[in-house]
């Protein structure tokens, strides 16, 4: 290589708390180029980004631009070197107009009074949308009545005006229409020839390959390989991100998988997040559910479950149509759900283990409305025995124990309920390994006593090693159904892109 | 002993605070430890801690409830058009306890139904709720009740020497503490405050709850009106005007938070004690009520940020 890359970190190492997350990443990014980063959700990429733009501080490893080192503590710093994040969640503030989030914090005044130049922010805006042949974005309207794909052209705008070099942009289509996807790659590609630099963070496929000139791939923190586009294929990609070994991590399983007791029928989002969505799961059976973020998985969890409307379709149990207006009922009927996120839909985090436990089983420790403490405490000291939660006790608060404790508990509040169908969303993560395997045993338990198991996960390593059949999901569709055996990772991540003919 | 600390840490600093009022005020006034000053004052928190009992359910679920002065005025005048117009007492008052449910089940309907903040839903209703009653009463206090022993009882009765609204109070605060300890109402109140969008997947109901709230606060406060217009022998328009804002004091000084999920009608009974006792106390020293208001401002302060600094 000649020509001073534009940008190169080598040898970064960074640990949260102990948790490696980056070890030894190289990664680099030409003048005048798009180059993609991928990896799995949480192979580290965010922290990469994070550390070049000074938001994390990196452990080890050197960071160079235009050749020369330099070591940022904070993203202004970053941007006075013409590297700018446009984040998967815009930075626009709707209720100001386009000039107005234009400029921002560096409005222009007339000399130091302090008074707004408004005229001459506006003609500034008009040219900057102008340069990227944008001319259907009044500078007058208010940022938060434009389209997703206007407001991205905004932010592209704005970090132009100030002279960005590079522009790191986090899944910049995953709100966008084709239509409005095909103007950014015009404006995307037209940026390029004239020397801007890309960093494109995508989960689509088609995308990159349409788009990139390089891709660098990392996993679980590691450096895996930068590859041209042009010399390198899908599968070849795919098998980059995911190649990695099972090892003894999962629990092995005997149980007799039963008729199908739970039935989910052309269920569509009233949110239009999914459509068509139809699946069955049998007594006993574990259903791993596959796709990436945004695919719509939770969501569509979250309205069998009654806590989002449905536009249309069935849900039943054991041949029994279920009233899905509210969770109430569906637990009632004996279904339970782990959520996604246990602090902000799992727990009461100030309240004690106890009552959290009791959330979800009031009525069976309590008569006519009275809540029998000698129940109560039976139930909850059972079931903290049953899961081995390491606590000092049923009166201590949830949100002083460890991450995988307070998964347990939310696990707990749900077998008290004795469902015989459990939703899992991500039920491992932040949950150190050790937690992980007690709670594949826990599944396995369950699926022994006839239970119906469906579980959500990004990690392709634990849906193949827990799951019976698996599901993918892509953009609110089903585009892969794949029994235990033929399914492997390859075809799942290729189902999951969009990338497949399954 | 000191599990019982642990447990009920959130009162002790309220507890220790009315202690320390009362010897204070004992020791500046003679009249203030005398058995007849004790039960004025009690008669005299009872009005504000019925309100701020059901100020602290409202609370607890994170929510607030600005109209709890106009349910009261409303009810109390309705409940005097009817003693007037000659109704039996007893069916008076129970009909306007109703009235007193369905005003705060509107505001309940509002809050969840139409998912208005609670601070501008009560806000609105607080002012239609003084509205309708001065339409209602067209202005002017409604008088010549009833000379029925029964409603002159409510508010001016004895039993055993004690004043007959100040048994209601204790009557109702035992009530509503076995609710909240208790029973399987008291805990989605507490879970709904602590994370509503748990505690709805988790199975339960936080719109009804939280109707029923605001429906308990309603006719707590159109109780403590009844009260009010016994004593008085007459309904006045402008009753309970700014009430809500010594309900909210209460509760605050008993150490419940207003985020919500956390604290206990114990400290709301406390919380009313010690704003009755610097009341009492300051009338006894013949302190003037404008100096009051600022002792009183001072000391919810005090307590809030003793409050903050005990919760980190």
């Amino acid at each position: 290589m000649s020509e001073t890359p534009l940008v190169e970190m080598t040898g970064i190492d960074k640990a949260f708390s102990g948790n490696q997350v980056l070890t030894k990443v190289a990664f680099n990014v030409k003048k005048g180029e798009v180059h993609a980063l991928m990896g799995e959700n949480g192979a580290g990429k965010s922290t990469l980004v994070k550390i070049l733009t000074g938001i994390h501080p990196r452990d080890k490893g050197q960071i160079k631009i235009n050749g020369e080192e330099v070591s940022f503590t904070n993203p202004k710093q970053a941007e006075a070197k013409g590297i700018v994040v446009i984040h998967q969640e815009l930075n626009i503030i709707p209720h100001l107009t386009v000039t107005q989030n234009m400029f921002l914090g560096k409005e222009i005044t007339y000399g130091k009074t302090g008074i707004l130049n408004h005229k001459k922010m506006k003609a500034e805006t008009v040219k900057n949308l102008h340069a990227l042949g944008v001319s259907n974005i009044d500078p007058d309207d208010l940022a938060g009545d434009l389209s997703v794909g206007k407001q991205q052209m905004i932010e592209i705008a704005r970090a132009l005006a100030t002279n960005a070099e590079l522009i790191i942009m986090d899944e910049p289509t995953a709100a966008l229409t084709d239509r409005e996807i095909e103007s950014l790659f015009k404006v995307v590609n037209a940026l390029r020839t004239e020397g801007v630099s890309f960093v494109y963070i995508s989960h689509r496929m088609e995308e990159i390959f349409e788009l990139c000139d390089r891709i660098t791939v990392l996993r679980d923190g590691q450096f895996i390989g930068t590859e041209k586009i042009v010399e390198t294929s899908l599968e070849e990609i795919v098998k980059m991100m995911v190649g990695r070994e099972l090892g003894e991590r999962f629990p092995s399983r005997d149980h007799n998988i039963g008729e199908t007791i739970f039935e989910v029928t052309n269920l569509s989002s009233k949110e239009g997040l999914f459509r068509n969505i139809s699946f069955g799961v049998r007594k006993g059976e574990v259903l791993g559910v596959a796709g990436l973020m945004g695919a719509g998985r939770t969501e569509v969890m979250e309205t069998i479950f009654g806590y989002r409307k449905k536009e249309s379709g069935t849900v039943t149990l054991n041949g029994k149509l279920l009233n899905t207006k509210q969770p109430s009922n569906l637990i009632k009927a004996g279904i339970g759900f782990i959520t996604e996120d246990r602090k902000t839909k799992g727990l009461v985090l100030g309240s004690t283990i106890r009552e959290n436990i009791a959330l979800t089983n009031l009525s069976t420790v309590s008569t006519n409305g009275v809540i029998s403490k000698s129940k109560e405490k039976s139930l909850v000291n059972e079931l903290i025995k049953q899961l081995k939660v390491r606590t000092t006790g049923s009166e201590q608060e949830v949100k002083s124990l460890s991450g995988g404790n307070q998964q347990k508990v939310v696990i707990a509040k749900w077998l008290g309920i004795e469902p015989k169908v459990l939703i899992l969303d991500e039920p491992t993560r932040g949950v150190d390994i050790g937690a992980k395997k007690e709670i594949y045993s826990i599944i396995n338990e369950l699926t022994k006593n006839g239970v119906a198991v469906i579980m959500i996960s990004s990690e392709l390593p634990e849906v193949l090693g827990v799951s019976d059949r698996i599901m993918v999901l892509h953009e609110g569709k089903i585009t892969a159904f794949l029994d235990r055996d033929e399914a492997n990772q390859e075809n799942i991540m290729m189902a999951a892109t969009g990338g497949s003919k399954a | 002993m000191k599990r019982f600390i642990t447990n009920n840490i959130s009162i002790i600093g309220p507890f220790i605070g009315l202690i320390l009022f009362s010897i204070i005020l004992g020791v500046l006034s003679d009249s203030f430890f005398t058995v007849d000053n004790i039960l004025n004052l009690l008669r005299q928190i009872s009005i504000n801690a019925l309100i701020a009992f059901g100020m602290t359910f409202v609370i607890l679920t994170a929510g607030i409830d600005l109209s709890v002065g106009s349910i009261l005025a409303l009810g109390s005048a309705l409940t005097a058009g009817l003693l007037t117009s000659g109704m039996d007492p007893l069916l008076a008052v129970f009909i306007g306890l109703i009235i007193g449910l369905v005003l705060g089940a509107v505001n309940g309907l509002v809050i969840t139904k139409g998912k208005v903040a609670p601070f501008i839903a009560t806000l609105a209703t607080m002012t239609i709720y003084r509205g309708a009653t001065l339409v209602f009463t067209d202005g002017r206090p409604i008088t010549g009740l009833s000379d029925s022993f029964t409603f002159e009882m409510i508010g001016k009765g004895y039993v055993f020497g004690i004043p007959f609204p100040v048994l209601l109070m204790l009557v109702i605060f035992g009530i509503l503490f076995f609710v909240l300890r208790k029973t399987v109402f008291g805990r989605q109140v507490y879970a709904i405050g602590g994370n509503e969008e748990a505690a709805i997947l988790s199975g339960i109901k936080a719109d009804r709850v939280k109707i029923w709230v605001y429906s308990l606060t309603g006719m707590l406060s159109v109780l403590a009106g009844i009260i009010l217009t016994s004593r008085l022998n007459s309904a006045q328009p402008t009753a309970g005007t700014s009430f809500e804002l010594d309900a909210i004091a209460a509760v605050v000084i008993g150490g419940t938070s207003l985020a919500g999920g956390k604290g206990r009608i114990v400290g709301t009974l406390i919380g009313a004690l010690i704003i009755g006792v610097i009341d009492n106390g300051l009338n006894l020293l013949n302190v003037s009520s404008f100096y009051q208001q600022i002792v009183k401002g001072g000391i919810i302060l005090l307590a809030v940020l003793l409050d903050r600094r005990q919760s980190k």
